[in-house]
């Protein structure tokens, strides 16, 4: 009950006083105002060519011939810009086996990514706001497994899978990232839900929401930012994820990490497709992150209970 | 629109906490009805039992002929406004006071013309399409108003909803909730716990203290004729003076004389008359309750023997329209399970249980020339004395008795 009632207690003194919030705030607000003055939006700049500059060093080399990288750095084409060539990208075309390396990463990552969302999200609702006898004790549990290191289900679970005939299949890698995803994508969500104002949830049931609906309706698009964010961080741990492929992926079934580790084991043999590869499996995150990106609007709860 | 009634509805939190207890409220249709009470009894979870928000763990609620003890809030076809508001942050005005009616699959065009309707009655037409975050305070309120209207619900149930509002809006937004519900004509259950706005609003006031029903009644008749110490000190601001007093015969008339310390006051006969149970306390100690509307300057007033209390003035309190003067007489408090009660709500730490003296408050006419630490002479209009029962803290009236006045009787 108290939550109740100290959303209320708490507003008269919060209600901002426009145009007089300076003296009291934050840190990080103070930052922000000042964005716009030179000194820190130059410093800002630098931060972020300093970040650029591998990736800019890597998408470079992937465009010089083994040759040249060998010879010199990347920053060489500064001075010979007729260096650069899209033929590391024609041999990683003409290279089946990373070409089919790249579709299993996309076979993996999607589904793996799309399942723990949905079911987390689902979960994190049940968590969050229904009662159910042992709701909280079950809860502890995924909490618990968030401390399971993962290494000590490859060999079990390797062993259920030979028995239920799905190793070194896609399928296994998916279910091995869901089923190691799903704690924390669970436990991030349910505390993002529960902080999501009761009264909303009530309010919509008043108005006639059924549980599925108040969970389509009010919690999803409050939780978009929770859940962009949850979905581009599952994303990257699955592209990017080499163990789990090591131990349950075949050599049809390869991801990318795998195809690229293997073609540094023959290093000298394919080394045109490594920068080039290298970069292709940085860029898709990448791309997926700006597509999310504008579902990480701040203070989408303004204005809900005042 | 629809009748409500409560027939000894109780509720027991899983921790033990007994919220409400055995509450009997019968709501006429179209009535409002306001339910107060100092905070933490039982009036919030009172109203979210009607709303079908908590279980019913004991008793019966009926909504026009239906028993909705299980029935989903969704089906209950009632509307709530919650103290916080509760917009949709994500959703626009006009969605936001529509999402009920598309929920429940009314046409388009239909949610339109009502979402429309109701603006325009809160003046909300200009804000259709804005955020929540962009409204003021009020213009929040009303959305959360209009969302409660467009629906046409059996009944309204309003939790608190002035209470983050500044005091000026409040009376403002006051005024304009009681316009609505009586255009309206909905069923109306709201919940306060400001004397000033359950007087104003309410057809009839239901009391509650710890969870218990203490008195339902239309405001006048609260005032007058409070059931009990709690409900005469909580009706009324400022509040009812209490004080320790006897009476006792008046030798040959009929009326009765009331020590209050070292002073005494006449009882009027008409008064003994018209509340015959006084009659078994005389000779007995009694609990005195004298409104500070009720006195007056006796300089300003002329003064009957017998009407009159001498002190001191410890305070004035200029209000323009009135004066507020503190003074104290020699009769001790009143301390019952009752004021401690009220003491707590008022945020006091509770009275010195043993004081030999009591602070009194008068509300004087302007023209009165009382000062700080002069003698003053307060005029009691004796025939508007208030009497309970030291112990208990029922009032004493003659009839109905007061046993019988705490549970609900027929409604105005
Ligand atoms: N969910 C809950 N669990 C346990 N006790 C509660 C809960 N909600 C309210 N209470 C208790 O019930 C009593 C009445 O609370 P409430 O109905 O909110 O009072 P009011 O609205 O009159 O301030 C209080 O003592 C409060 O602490
Ligand atoms: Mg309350």
């Amino acid at each position: 009950m108290s939550t109740r009632e100290d959303t209320a207690a708490v507003d008269p003194a919060a209600a901002p006083d426009p145009g007089q919030g300076a003296p009291q705030s934050s840190l990080a607000s103070r930052i922000v105002s000042r964005l716009g003055s030179g000194l820190l939006q130059a410093v800002l700049v630098l931060i972020a060519v300093f970040w650029l500059m591998p990736t800019l060093g890597l998408f470079i080399s992937s465009l010089r011939s083994p040759q040249d990288n060998s010879a010199s750095g990347w920053w060489a084409v500064l001075t010979e810009p007729s260096q650069l060539t899209l033929e590391n990208y024609a041999s990683l075309l003409d290279n089946e086996g990373f070409v089919a390396s790249f579709f299993n990463t996309v076979l993996i990552t999607v589904p793996s990514t799309v399942l723990i969302v949905v079911i987390a999200a689902l979960a994190a609702y049940a968590f969050a706001w229904l009662e159910f006898p042992g709701r909280d004790w079950l809860f502890l549990g995924v909490v618990g497994l968030l401390v399971v290191p993962l290494q000590v289900a490859l060999v079990p679970i390797a062993q259920i899978y030979g028995g239920l005939g799905i190793y070194g299949s896609i399928l296994g890698v998916v279910l091995f990232h869901v089923g190691y995803g799903l704690p924390f994508a669970i436990f991030l969500l349910r505390n993002f839900f529960a902080a999501i104002p009761r009264d909303l949830l009530e309010a919509a049931r008043m108005d006639g929401g059924r549980e599925f609906t108040i969970f389509r309706r009010v919690i999803l698009p409050l939780g978009g930012p929770a859940i962009a964010s949850l979905a581009i961080f599952q994303f990257l741990w699955v592209w990017n994820d080499l163990l789990v492929a090591l131990v349950f992926a075949d050599a049809q079934n390869q991801p990318m990490t795998k195809a690229l580790q293997s073609e540094m084991r023959q290093f000298g043999a394919n080394i045109d497709v490594i920068s080039s590869g290298a970069f292709l499996s940085m860029v898709v995150p990448l791309l997926v992150f700006f597509a999310f990106q504008r579902y990480f609007v701040q203070g989408v709860m303004a204005g809900a209970v005042k | 629109m629809a009748r409500v009634r409560l027939a000894g509805v109780g509720k027991t939190y899983p921790d033990g906490t007994s919220a409400v207890t055995d509450l009997d409220l019968d709501i006429a249709d179209g009535e409002f009805l306001v339910l107060v009470g100092p905070s933490g009894c039982g009036k919030t979870t009172a109203l979210r039992m009607v709303a079908g928000l908590e279980e019913i763990s004991s008793g019966t609620l009926t909504i026009g002929d239906r028993v909705v003890n299980r029935t989903p809030a969704r089906d209950r076809d009632v509307a709530m406004v919650f103290q916080s508001y509760a917009l949709y942050p994500h959703l626009s005005v006009r969605d936001n006071i529509g999402f009920g009616l598309q929920l429940r699959k009314v046409a388009k065009s239909e949610i339109k013309k009502r979402v429309e309707a109701a603006a325009e009655t809160l003046g909300l037409s200009e804000h259709l399409d804005r955020k929540p975050r962009n409204l003021s305070g009020g213009q929040r309120q009303r959305v959360a108003m209009g969302r409660a209207i467009v629906r046409d619900p059996q009944a309204f149930l309003m939790d608190e909803p002035l209470s983050n509002l500044d005091a000026k809006l409040r009376v403002q937004m006051r005024a304009e909730i009681s316009r609505i519900q009586r255009d309206l004509g909905v069923t109306t259950i709201y919940v306060t716990h400001d004397q000033v706005e359950a007087m104003t609003l309410g057809d009839r006031v239901a009391v509650m203290k710890k969870g218990v029903l203490q008195q339902v009644a239309s405001p006048q008749e609260l005032y007058d004729r409070p059931t009990n110490i709690f409900v005469a000190g909580f009706i009324g601001s400022p509040a009812m003076n209490l004080l320790q007093g006897s009476l006792e015969a008046d030798g040959d008339g009929d009326g009765a004389r009331l020590a209050l310390g070292d002073q005494t006051l006449a009882v009027p006969g008409p008064l003994l008359a018209e509340r015959p149970a006084l009659r078994g306390y005389i000779g007995r100690g009694v609990a005195v309750g004298i409104r500070p509307e009720d006195m007056e300057d006796a300089e300003l007033d002329g003064a009957r023997d017998g009407a009159v209390l001498d002190s001191t003035t410890e305070l004035v309190e200029a209000l323009g329209s009135e004066l507020l003067v503190h003074f104290r007489i020699t009769a001790a408090p009143v301390v019952t399970e009752d004021t401690k009660e009220l003491a707590r709500d008022a945020g006091a730490d509770g009275l010195p249980a043993e004081a030999a003296s009591s602070g009194l408050i008068a509300r004087f006419s302007p023209r009165s020339r009382t000062a700080i630490g002069h003698p003053v002479r307060v005029r009691v209009d004796t025939g508007r004395l208030y009497f309970f029962d030291p112990v208990t803290g029922a009032g004493i009236w003659g009839d109905p008795a007061p046993a019988q006045q705490q549970k609900e009787g027929t409604h105005a």
